[in-house]
């Protein structure tokens, strides 16, 4: 029960970092230890720059699907980041972002939001994943 | 006088997460449960349709007492007692 839920995030539109923060927040709360990898448009919304805006949405989501999420946001669900910040309160949430999407969107650590821990390579992933699930998102 | 179960012990803290979507209602009730004291007893509030589900799951994980799940109007109460 206790194995770790490992989470490759490589999506960056809101809809999909919202599913991302719940499936964290629910490991988390199980006591599970949940890694988050960051890559590409991911990395992205994770920057100091960028973290609080709009990312817009999947491409299946539509205008009806755009109407629903303002709807639901309107109605006060937390944003994905405020739900991954409570998810680390609650347990032990680890979010690194991937070296090679660094130098991708040329960052620096410090260009990152705090959320982040730091920034590792893919071998250190797949290690720290352990027996546990990896999903790609 | 209502119909409740007169061995409910009291309740020490509400919380209300009504308004609060999933996972939300479950995370202010372990935050709540790591301030509380062994033996004090939490009722939850919620309008999130997967709290009555998913705390009673996480309160068996995690060792503490369920107390009730009671329908309320427009939403559920869970109370829930801590165990260690």
């Amino acid at each position: 029960m206790d194995e770790s839920l490992n989470l490759v995030v490589f999506s960056g539109t809101d809809d999909r970092l919202q599913a991302v923060a719940v499936l964290a927040a629910g490991a988390a709360a199980l006591g599970k230890p949940v890694h988050l990898f960051l890559q590409y448009w991911a990395l992205d919304a994770f920057t100091k720059a960028k973290i609080g805006g709009d990312h817009g949405l999947a491409p299946e989501a539509g205008d009806e699907g755009r109407a629903a999420v303002d709807a639901l946001a309107k109605a006060g669900q937390a944003s994905w980041a405020e739900t991954l910040r409570q998810a680390k309160e609650l347990g032990e949430v680890d979010i690194q972002a991937c070296s090679l999407s660094m130098d991708l969107l040329r960052l620096e650590e410090s260009d990152l939001d705090p959320l982040v821990d730091g920034v590792e390579g893919v071998t250190a992933f797949y290690l720290n994943a352990g027996e546990g699930q990896i999903v790609f998102i | 006088m209502t119909a409740e179960p007169t061995s409910t012990p009291d309740i020490t803290t509400t919380i209300d997460a009504r308004g609060s979507f999933c996972p939300g209602p479950l995370m202010e009730l372990i935050r709540g449960m790591k301030e509380a004291e062994v033996g004090e007893v939490l009722a939850v509030l919620s309008t999130d349709k997967g709290s009555k589900t998913d705390i009673p799951k996480w309160v068996g994980k995690a060792g503490h007492n369920l107390i009730g799940v009671l329908t309320r109007d427009g939403y559920d109460e869970i109370v829930v007692q801590k165990v260690r």
